[in-house]
């Protein structure tokens, strides 16, 4: 069982008018995952008004509309977690796999793109594909924190040969899409490596392929593995800008200093 | 209605009262600058206060042009860069005006529109004739055709209370920021018979204010320095003094303190400002310093401005 | 450009007059030229007071431009009129199936009529509509259907436009000018009146309000600013319909709903007819970097809180590549036959269009797929040899990108320029609001190419507009 304690807090240098925040924070159920309980907390009283969008991502709209220095947002919870090799099934899903082939302004092949993409041999099972495509993608991007930002597009991390997770599975969805495998974001947790109570500074993204008699099929680009039980599955979306757990904007309010905090921990059932 | 048609409004009737006001300063230096003998230095002083008046000293120090006539009255009429030249007021106004077209009726919008698009062939010929009364009365004439074009035909609404709100807030701003340039040639040591030069600075005080013919009718005499003070700051038959404005001021507020329901900070200040001033004595005001005076009144006016705007959520 | 001689409205090839013109034509053969030269500057004045203008920036000069009016109005017959309303209503009611449709079911998809790909792979198609319910299941509340006449009964559209089109404040203000400048025509012709423009288009936007709305629903025009070339638009049409005209920053989302900043507090907005594109309305759904929308306000639209119109995505209905299937969808939601012909368009992706297209470049107008403007577009007969052959050479790399068409010849209208009156060719826009009901006003936007034998009638290419007369039976 993974359990979950995700802090954001932004505070301003002079009170903010206003604060809008969209959050896709709120796991579902899959095969892999079964959410026990959870909980989003942003210290106010009345309940935050919620929709399910179009990838069935349950969203929230948070809004301070008074002045204020600080804003906090406390998501707990846990969530009982399979290892399913990574074949995820449900929630429900309104779109013909040939949606999941759309470019979108994040993952918008270029020529370098597509050369990684076709640098993969064809022939093989799509299965094999798209993991010779994850190998391909994280060799040429190296992990470094602090080199992109969250509208770094695929292209530009390439280009670079450093980013993030959110890079990583942004380069591989487009060399996916460029092969015509069907591919699409998902931003969640991993509780990392053996060490219990490790401090990460931030959640995880990866993403998903279709491959043909499996179904979708996770690929944690960054960490070179297929999602297991330690990952927590959140968000979905074509690219981040549809998946990001935290969209905002706030009127006035100056210089911003945002803290971050998660920790995911692998608990025991107690029987 | 939106908070956004309302501070446009507000402040599409402080561009055209600034652009009159800035027409009539403008007036007065060109006739002082007409005044026999008048040394070179002294002229150059007088234009250097007109500066002041307009409250565009500093921007045209910037600009590094030398203080002249010419210089001076271009800058304050026609300059684009001065966003408080007349030009630049009448841009605004418009502006202002087009962003709220709905809310002004077609004989508001024609004068603000007439007025923009007449305005630099105006200039021109004011130039090429060497006339820049006729331009300046120009101005002024747009402005009562605007004003009036508002007092008669629009609806007697919140919009119009905006409206007038902005014409008392920038007219009273302007008398006291007049008062206080020249208050040096108001003072009572000033008291015997000043030389020609003192009497036409007062004489073109009063016609700054348009106040001459006033002056004469309720004193009954020849400008002296303290009753044109007293005339501005505190009688209410004077439509451009302190008290005239804040007299018209606080009857926008109640109304729409009314309309609304509620009364916030802006009914606060401007109902003390304006109880002051109704049992205030020129000799009290004198003594205690007409500078302090009339720079306390600035200051207060100007939050007064700044409050009506968080009172109606005036945002962006 | 070698075209067959163009049908014209007023006078037939033998020289007769036709029917609808009679009256006009008899009227400008007893007007002397000073006194229509006269008129026209007359409308000049009337159009700049009024400020009817648009604007374009960043060219120098007067930013703010007179479309040019011309003041001989165009004359459709009550016949001729009905025939298109009657076409135009099938069109558009089926244009919002298809919108419903695709952004359900996909019933259309899956029995095969238009190919999956070419709607969910298309950039007009938006991803985060989908499953979105919207009242009414109305998308396209405004239509503008671009329509072109070649003959006396040979009626085509050139192109629908679903998203934001503009120019009906043209059609309504060009009439109001008329009206003062020609008294007397008007008393002695029977002409539709389209005033009712205004509360007709109010009156759908109100049924298309939130189902969850109490009381009478608060209808406001959404606005990029002054700035914006149709902003006369925006505003004419707010004055007409009694509402506000807000921008972006007016507008804020809380408790998951709609406000305006108002000098009495925040107001809930339950319907924007907004004239803003859909990837500036919301900077948390769509490009972060827009200014011009309202953060969270597709939050609020996604959870039913907020009506607008047109929806969000509408443009797949108006996409060039969708356009030819326009004919079949009527067949497939409505079981009818299309009563509008479209413009016989070849599909470049498909082999024997290709091959017929290329043997035919030079008749043909050929345009990418989306391309927008006329870029990239060759135009057959006046291209050279050597255009054609460059042209063909990227048909073939990617014929997919491609659509051919004839090269029509527009019809046209007599049109008062320098040299008096003489035919101009003209195109059509009519207006179609879709509510609970289908609502038209008898008019339209009549564009009109002023140059001689030129058939780009846009207004940055030296186009006009004319006032359009329905006579009434």
């Amino acid at each position: 069982m993974i359990s979950v304690k995700h802090e954001t807090r932004y505070r301003y240098e002079t009170p903010a008018a206003y604060t809008i925040q969209s959050l896709k924070l709120t796991p579902q159920n899959t095969s892999g995952q079964h959410v026990l309980s959870w909980s989003l907390d942003c210290g106010q009283d009345a309940t935050i008004p919620s929709f399910v969008d179009s990838f069935g991502n349950l969203t929230h709209t948070f809004v301070i509309n008074r002045e204020h220095s600080d804003v906090l947002i406390r998501v707990t919870g846990k969530v009982e977690t399979t290892d399913v090799s990574g074949i995820i099934a449900g929630p429900h899903d309104p779109f013909p796999l040939v949606a999941y082939l759309r470019e979108t302004e994040l993952t918008q092949p270029n020529e370098a793109l597509e050369d990684l993409a076709w640098s993969v041999a064809e022939g093989g099972k799509p299965l094999d594909l798209a993991h010779a495509l994850m190998a391909a993608v994280r060799d040429r991007i190296d992990y470094q924190e602090g080199e992109t930002q969250v509208e770094t597009t695929a292209a530009q991390a390439l280009a670079q040969g450093s980013g993030v997770c959110q890079d990583h599975a942004h380069a591989f969805i487009c060399c996916a899409r460029v092969r015509g495998i069907p591919a699409r974001y998902v931003s969640g947790y991993l509780q990392a490596s053996d060490n219990m109570d490790e401090v990460y500074e931030a959640g995880h993204a990866w993403a998903e392929a279709y491959i043909e008699d499996l179904g979708w099929v996770g690929f944690d680009v960054a960490n070179r593995i297929c999602p297991s039980e330690s990952h927590l599955r959140v968000a979905v979306g074509l690219d981040y800008r549809e998946a990001a757990p935290i969209r905002g904007l706030r009127l006035g309010g100056g210089a911003e200093k945002l803290d971050v905090t998660v920790r995911v921990v692998q608990e025991n059932i107690q029987q | 209605m939106l908070s956004r048609t309302a501070n446009n409004l507000y402040w599409l009737s402080r561009y055209m009262e600034r652009a009159e006001n800035f027409a009539r300063i403008l007036e007065v230096a060109d006739r002082m600058s007409m005044m026999p003998g008048a040394a070179s230095d002294a002229q150059q002083s007088e234009w250097w206060s007109t500066l002041m008046t307009s409250g565009c000293a500093e921007a045209f120090e910037e600009s590094g042009l030398r203080v002249e006539g010419p210089m001076v009255t271009e800058f304050l009429a026609r300059n684009p860069e001065n966003p408080s030249s007349i030009y630049s007021s009448i841009r605004q106004a418009r502006e202002n005006g087009r962003a709220v077209r709905t809310s002004l009726t077609m004989e508001m919008w024609e004068c603000l529109n007439d007025t923009w698009l007449s305005f630099d062939q105006r200039w021109t010929d004011a130039r090429r004739y060497g006339e820049l009364r006729s331009f300046l009365d120009w101005i002024k004439e747009r402005s009562t055709v605007f004003r009036g074009g508002l007092y008669g035909t629009m609806l007697r609404d919140d919009a119009f209370d905006f409206a007038r709100l902005g014409t008392y807030v920038e007219r009273a701003d302007n008398t006291a920021r007049i008062l206080d340039v020249k208050y040096h040639v108001l003072l009572p040591e000033g008291e015997e018979v000043g030389g020609g030069v003192d009497y036409f600075q007062w004489t073109s005080l009063l016609r700054a204010f348009s106040a001459l013919g006033s002056y004469h009718y309720l004193y009954r005499e020849n400008p002296k320095p303290w009753k044109i003070a007293e005339l501005m700051i505190l009688r209410r038959e004077m439509p451009r003094s302190l008290i005239g404005c804040y007299q018209q001021t606080v009857s926008h507020l109640d109304r729409l303190a009314e309309a609304y329901g509620s009364r916030h900070e802006c009914h606060r200040i401007a109902g003390q400002v304006y109880s002051q001033l109704q049992f205030a004595d020129a000799n009290d005001i004198f003594q205690s310093g007409l500078h302090e005076f009339l720079s306390d009144f600035i200051v207060r006016n100007n939050r007064l401005g700044n409050e009506v705007a968080r009172s109606y959520m005036f945002l962006g | 450009m070698v075209l067959a001689k163009a049908f014209d409205e007023m006078t037939l090839a033998g020289g007769a007059c036709r029917d609808a013109y009679k009256g006009l034509s008899q009227w400008l053969q007893w007007t002397p030229t000073d006194f229509l030269r006269m008129k026209r500057q007359e409308a000049d004045v009337l159009f700049r007071r009024l400020g009817i203008t648009f604007a374009v920036y960043g060219e120098g000069g007067d930013p703010e431009r007179l479309i040019p009016f011309d003041i001989i109005p165009r004359v459709l017959s009550a016949p001729e009129w009905q025939r298109m309303e009657d076409g135009l209503r099938q069109r558009v009611k089926a244009l919002n199936m298809f919108l419903n449709d695709v952004y359900h079911d996909q019933e259309i998809l899956k029995a095969g009529i238009i190919p999956e790909k070419l709607v969910l792979n298309n950039s007009s198609y938006l991803p985060e509509m989908q499953g979105v319910d919207v009242p009414g299941n109305v998308y396209s509340h405004i239509a503008g259907i671009d329509m072109v006449r070649v003959g006396e009964d040979d009626f085509y559209v050139l192109e629908d436009n679903c998203r934001t089109p503009s120019g009906v404040s043209y059609m309504l203000e060009n009439r109001e000018v008329m009206m003062r400048l020609f008294p007397a025509l008007f008393a002695e012709h029977r002409i539709a009146p389209v005033d009712s423009y205004g509360d007709a288009l109010l009156d759908t936007l109100k049924e298309c309000a939130p189902p969850k709305t109490t009381g009478d629903p608060t209808v406001v025009v959404l606005t990029p600013g002054i700035y914006n070339s149709a902003y006369f638009e925006h505003s004419f049409l707010a004055d007409q319909m009694g509402v506000e005209l807000v921008e972006g920053p007016d507008l804020f989302v809380d408790d998951g709903k709609v406000f305006m900043r108002t000098t009495q507090g925040p107001q809930k907005v339950d319907v924007i007819y907004r004239r803003i594109d859909d990837t500036f309305l919301d900077p948390l759904t769509f490009d972060p970097n827009s200014v011009l929308g309202v953060p969270g306000i597709m939050n609020a639209y996604r959870s039913g809180q907020v009506t607008l119109a047109n929806a969000v995505g509408a443009g797949i209905a108006d996409d060039k590549a969708i356009y030819t299937y326009v004919p079949d969808m009527i067949k497939f939601y409505l079981g009818e036959e299309p009563i509008l012909k479209n413009v016989p368009t070849y599909k470049c992706g498909e082999a024997d269009d290709l091959a017929y297209v290329l043997d035919n470049l030079a008749e043909l107008v050929v345009k990418e797929v989306h391309g927008s403007g006329g870029y990239g577009m060759l135009v057959g007969p006046a291209a050279s040899k050597q255009e054609r052959e460059d042209y063909a050479e990227r048909l073939k790399a990617a014929p997919d990108e491609f659509i051919a068409q004839p090269t029509l010849a527009l019809s046209t209208c007599p049109t008062f320029v320098e040299s008096g009156v003489a035919p101009r060719h003209v195109d059509f826009r009519p207006f179609v609001l879709s509510g609970k009901d289908i609502r038209m006003v008898k008019g339209g936007l009549t564009r009109v190419a002023l140059r001689d034998g030129s058939l780009v009638v846009n207004s940055s290419q030296g186009g006009g507009t004319k006032d359009t007369w329905v006579l009434e039976e």
